[in-house]
C-alpha cells in the first residue's frame, strides 16, 4: 500500500467559522475552529477513515477537502487527470470540471434524494449537468450503473419513496459513481441502515472499490464499521487530528488518550466482555465538551 | 427462564399480542402473536430490524397505538409490586387507571430527545408536569424533586438548568433530561426505545451506565428496544428477537448471542462487522439464510433451560444446543 502515490495531500488545512454578535451591528466576537491545522495524505486506492464525535469537525474536514466549503487557509493537492492541482485555491470556474473526479455519498438516504425526480433522473443528473451524455447514451449509462449497484433497470422509472433505506443508499452510490470519480467521500454512508442492510452496502462499496479503483474517505462514528473497511484511520477531536494510524495498529494499540477513551466506549457484541468506559480519561479533562 | 423460582417474578407479561393496521391496501399485521415476559428488576432487550414490530409492541404496552392501528387480540398484564394485576389491553381508552399507568407505573424514553421535549417550555416545567400529574404534591415540592432528579442523571448545576429550554442543551444532555422525566415518578417498568441510537459512543456509554445505575437504585424492570447488538450484550438479561412482527427466538442474553438457534438470529449476528470477518465480505442475512424460507408462521417451541425458538419440530430435533 505504501508504494502507491498519494491521491490527496492535505497540508495545514483550516476552516474557521466566525461568530457574530447579536443586534443591529454584527461584530465578529469569536471563531469556531472546526478544522484546525489538519495535514494528511490519502493514497490511491486506499480507504481512509475519519472518526470522531459529533462536533469534532470530521464532516467539515471532508467537505473542505472537496471544496464544498471554502477553506480558511491551507492546501489540498489533488492528483487530477490533467495533473496535480491545489483545490484550496483554484478558481470556481476551473473547479467544476474537477468535480467529476470527486463525488460524495451522503448519510441520510431519505433527504438526499429529490422526491419529485425519478431514480433515472437523479442518477443521470450529474451527466446532464456536466454535459457528458444525453438521449440513448445517458439512458444506457444510467441502466449500467444501476445494475452495478444491484438495482434493476426498471427501477429508473420510479420515485425514491418507492424504495427502502438500503435501496435509496444504493441510488445515492449510483449517482456518485456514474461520473467515474477517482475519489469518493462517504459521509456516514451506512449509519442510518439496519445491520443486515448495512452489511450489503459495505460489501457493495468494497466491490465497487475493486472494480473502479476508487479511493474512499470514509467519515463515520461507528468504529466497528470503520475497523472493517478502512486501511488507515484518522481520529479527530476539536478540529484537530489527534492520532492517525493503520487501522489494526490503532485499534490494537491506541496511543492518544482520546482514542483510548473512544475505543473503550464501544459496546462489545459479546456479553462476556464487559464494557469499561475509561472514566479516568474523561475526568482528566478529555471529556468532549457536552 | 431461570431454574431459580424467585427469578420468575414478572413485572409484565405480554400474551399473544396482535396489532393490526387497516390501510387502503388492506389489513397490515404489525405484531402477530407476540408473547414475552419481563422480569422484575431485570432488562429485557427486544431486537430486530426496522419494521419488525418491536416499537409497536412497546407502544401497545402504554396503549399508544393510534388509528388506523388497533390491538386486535391478546393481552398485556402488568403486575404492580403491590396490588392486583392490571390487564392493560382491557382498559377503556379514557380509564383513569390508564393515565396512572402512563408515566406513572410505566414510563418511556424515546429515541429522539428533540421531538420528545417541548421546545416552548422550560425543562423544569416539563419534569414538574410529570410529577404534578401523578402525585399530589405542591409546586415547590415538585420543583425540588425535579432538581434532585436532574442531579441524579448527571446534569451539572441542576437549579440553573431547570430554567433553561431544550435548545440550550446538547444531544447527550437532552437525552438525560428525557430520562429524568421518565424516572421522576419512580416507574416500575421503563421502556427505552432506542435511547442511544442518536448519540455518540462515549455519550452512549454514559447513558447506558446511567440507566443501569438508576435501575439498580429503583428496582425497575427495563424493556430495551434496539437494533444494536453491542448494546444488547452490555445491558440485557433476557433477549427477544423479532422478525416481521413475530418473536423468532427468546432466551437469556448469553444463550441468544453466544448460541443463536434461529437462522434469522444467526444472520443478524453474522452481519455485524467484527475482527472475525475483517477484510472479507460481510455475511448478510440473505447469504446466511440461503434458500431457507423463514417466513412461515411458526409458534415458539420450548427448549431446555427456558429457551424458546420458532422452528419446526424436525428442525429442532437437529439442533445442537450448547447453552
Amino acid at each position: 500500500m505504501s508504494d502507491r502515490k498519494p491521491l490527496i495531500e492535505v497540508k495545514q488545512l483550516k476552516k474557521h467559522f466566525p461568530i457574530f454578535s447579536q443586534g443591529f451591528v454584527k461584530r465578529q466576537i469569536d471563531t469556531v475552529k472546526a478544522v484546525d491545522d489538519v495535514s494528511f495524505d490519502v493514497m490511491q486506492g486506499e480507504t481512509l477513515g475519519i472518526v470522531g464525535e459529533s462536533g469534532s469537525g470530521k464532516t467539515t474536514c471532508a467537505r473542505t477537502i472537496l471544496r464544498a466549503l471554502q477553506p480558511t487557509s491551507g492546501e489540498v493537492w489533488f492528483e487530477a487527470n490533467q495533473g496535480r492541482i491545489n483545490l484550496a485555491t483554484i478558481h470556481e470556474r476551473e473547479l467544476k470540471p474537477l468535480r467529476q473526479e470527486m463525488q460524495m455519498i451522503f448519510q441520510d438516504p431519505f433527504s438526499s434524494l429529490n422526491p419529485r425526480m425519478t431514480v433515472g433522473d437523479i442518477v443521470g443528473e450529474p451527466l446532464v449537468i456536466h454535459k457528458l451524455a444525453k438521449g440513448k447514451e445517458l439512458e444506457d449509462r444510467v441502466v449500467e450503473i444501476l445494475e452495478k449497484v444491484g438495482m434493476q433497470s426498471e427501477h429508473r422509472m420510479r420515485y425514491p419513496h418507492a424504495f427502502s433505506g438500503g435501496q435509496r443508499q444504493r441510488i445515492g452510490i449510483a449517482r456518485a459513481l456514474i461520473m467515474r470519480p477517482s475519489l469518493v467521500v462517504a459521509d456516514e454512508a451506512v449509519s442510518a441502515l439496519d445491520v443486515s442492510v448495512q452489511a450489503q452496502v459495505i460489501n457493495l462499496l468494497e466491490d465497487l472499490q475493486d472494480e473502479f479503483k476508487l479511493t474512499y474517505i470514509f467519515v463515520a462514528h461507528d468504529l466497528s464499521v470503520v475497523r472493517h473497511i478502512c486501511d488507515r484511520v484518522a481520529v479527530m477531536y476539536k478540529g484537530k487530528i489527534v492520532e492517525m494510524e493503520d487501522t489494526e495498529a490503532l485499534f490494537e494499540n491506541p496511543k492518544h488518550p482520546y482514542t483510548q477513551m473512544l475505543l473503550s466506549a464501544i459496546p462489545s457484541p459479546d456479553p462476556d466482555i464487559k464494557m469499561e468506559p475509561r472514566r479516568d480519561l474523561v475526568e482528566s479533562g478529555w471529556l468532549p465538551e457536552d | 427462564m431461570d431454574p431459580n423460582p424467585a427469578a420468575n417474578d414478572f413485572a409484565l407479561s405480554i400474551n399473544n399480542l396482535r396489532v393490526t393496521f387497516a390501510t387502503e391496501e388492506g389489513l397490515v399485521v404489525g405484531v402477530d402473536d407476540v408473547s414475552y415476559q419481563v422480569r422484575r428488576g431485570k432488562t429485557m432487550a427486544v431486537v430486530g430490524e426496522s419494521g419488525s414490530g418491536k416499537s409497536v409492541t412497546a407502544f401497545s404496552i402504554l396503549r399508544l397505538i393510534q388509528k388506523p392501528g388497533k390491538i386486535a387480540g391478546g393481552e398485556i398484564i402488568f403486575y404492580p409490586a403491590s396490588g392486583a394485576p392490571i390487564n392493560i389491553t382491557a382498559l377503556n381508552e379514557k380509564d383513569d387507571l390508564l393515565y396512572k399507568l402512563r408515566g406513572g407505573y410505566i414510563s418511556m424514553i424515546f429515541q429522539e430527545p428533540m421531538t420528545a421535549l417541548s421546545p416552548v417550555h422550560t425543562v423544569g416545567n416539563q419534569i414538574c408536569e410529570a410529577i404534578l400529574l401523578h402525585e399530589d404534591v405542591t409546586n415547590h415540592e415538585a420543583e425540588r424533586r425535579a432538581v434532585e432528579m436532574l442531579g441524579k442523571v448527571g446534569i451539572p448545576m441542576p437549579e440553573q438548568r431547570l430554567k433553561q429550554y431544550p435548545h440550550e442543551f446538547s444531544g447527550g444532555m437532552r437525552q438525560r433530561v428525557v430520562i429524568a422525566m421518565a424516572l421522576v415518578c419512580k416507574p416500575e417498568i421503563l421502556i427505552a426505545d432506542e435511547p442511544t441510537t442518536a448519540l455518540d459512543v462515549t455519550i452512549q456509554a454514559q447513558i447506558l451506565e446511567l440507566i443501569k445505575e438508576l435501575q439498580d437504585d429503583m428496582g425497575a424492570a427495563v424493556i430495551f428496544i434496539t437494533h444494536d447488538i453491542g448494546v444488547v450484550a452490555q445491558v440485557a438479561d433476557d433477549v427477544a428477537v423479532m422478525y416481521k412482527g413475530r418473536v423468532v427466538e427468546k432466551g437469556n442474553v448469553r444463550q441468544v448471542l453466544k448460541d443463536p438457534l434461529h437462522p434469522y438470529t444467526k444472520g443478524l449476528l453474522a452481519a455485524i462487522p467484527s475482527q472475525a470477518n475483517k477484510g472479507r465480505r460481510l455475511p448478510t442475512i440473505d447469504s446466511v439464510l440461503g434458500d431457507l424460507n423463514i417466513d412461515t408462521r411458526l409458534a415458539l417451541s420450548d427448549l431446555p433451560n427456558g429457551r424458546q425458538v420458532a422452528l419446526t419440530q424436525e428442525e429442532i430435533s437437529k439442533l445442537q444446543i450448547t447453552l
